[in-house]
C-alpha cells in the first residue's frame, strides 16, 4: 500500500532511516581504539601530579584523542540512553522530557570537555 | 482454546536463566554505567583545566574508597561494554548468529572482561607503587 514517492524514500512510520542506527555503529567502532588508548594513558597517569597530567592533556596527541575520545562516548551515549529511555518510559510526555534532558546533558557535558582539554593546550601554548 | 495452551511470556521468577539473555541485559546496564562514568571524566578535565583546589577534590575522591570501587566497576563496565560491543559488530555482519556460536562468543566476552580488567588493574598497581 506504499505510494512510489513513500517507498523511494524508504521512510516508514518512524520518519526517518538507519542514522540513529548507523552512528551508533560508526562511534562504537571509534571507541574501541579510542577507550583502550585511554585506559592505557590514565594507568600511565596514576599517581602523577597536577603539572604532569597537564602537561600530559595539552600535548598535541593526547588532546586530540581526548576531544575524539569525548565526542564518540557522548554521541554514542546520547543515543544508547535515547533508547533505554523509549524501552522503559511508556508515557508519552515524560519520555520525550527525559530524552530531552539526557541529550541536552550529552551535548553540554561533551562540551564542557572538550572545552576544558583545549584551554589546558592553548594555556600550555601561549 | 484452552488458556493453558497459550503461548506465555517469560516469567521472571521462574525463568531459567541463559547465559545470552543475561549478558544482553549486562550490555545495556554496563552501558548505563559508562554514561555515568563518562561525567567522571568530564569532572576529571575541567577540574584539571581549573587548578589546584579543584583538582585535589577528584584526587580526594578518586583516592577513597567509594572513589576507587567506582573506577574499579567502571573498568569492568567498560571492558565488558568493549568486548560485548565487538560481539554485537560482528552480529552486525550477519556472522555468528546460530545459538553454538552466541554461546561460544558470549564465554569468550565473559573472559575477555576478565583478563582486560585484571591486566588494567595488575598495571594500576605496579604504576602506583613504582
Amino acid at each position: 500500500m506504499r505510494s512510489p514517492l513513500g517507498r523511494a524514500v524508504g521512510l516508514g512510520s518512524a520518519k526517518e532511516g538507519v542514522e540513529h542506527w548507523w552512528l551508533q555503529r560508526i562511534t562504537a567502532v571509534a571507541l574501541v581504539p579510542l577507550s583502550l588508548w585511554f585506559v592505557i594513558a590514565i594507568i600511565r597517569l596514576v599517581g602523577a601530579d597536577l603539572d604532569s597530567v597537564g602537561d600530559w592533556i595539552g600535548r598535541p596527541l593526547p588532546a586530540i584523542l581526548l576531544v575524539l575520545l569525548l565526542i564518540a562516548t557522548y554521541y554514542h551515549a546520547s543515543l544508547g540512553l535515547q533508547v533505554v529511555i523509549e524501552d522503559y518510559v511508556h508515557a508519552e510526555l515524560p519520555k520525550l522530557g527525559l530524552v530531552i534532558v539526557v541529550r541536552l546533558a550529552c551535548f553540554a557535558l561533551a562540551v564542557a570537555g572538550i572545552f576544558a582539554v583545549l584551554s589546558i593546550a592553548v594555556g600550555m601554548s601561549s | 482454546m484452552r488458556s493453558a495452551n497459550r503461548p506465555l511470556s517469560p516469567h521472571l521468577q521462574i525463568y531459567r536463566w541463559q547465559l545470552t539473555s543475561v549478558l544482553s541485559i549486562l550490555h545495556r546496564a554496563a552501558g548505563v554505567a559508562l554514561s555515568a562514568g563518562a561525567v567522571l571524566l568530564v569532572w576529571w578535565l575541567v577540574a584539571a583545566a581549573s587548578g589546584p583546589d579543584a583538582y585535589d577534590d577528584v584526587e580526594d575522591f578518586l583516592g577513597s574508597w567509594l572513589g576507587l570501587l567506582l573506577l574499579f566497576a567502571w573498568t569492568v563496565s567498560l571492558f565488558y561494554h568493549l568486548c560485548n560491543g565487538i560481539r554485537h559488530l560482528v552480529w552486525d555482519t550477519g556472522h555468528g548468529l546460530d545459538l553454538r556460536s552466541t554461546y561460544i562468543g558470549g564465554w569468550l566476552v565473559v573472559g575477555g572482561t576478565g583478563i582486560l580488567t585484571l591486566i588494567a588493574w595488575i598495571a594500576w598497581i605496579a604504576t602506583w607503587a613504582s
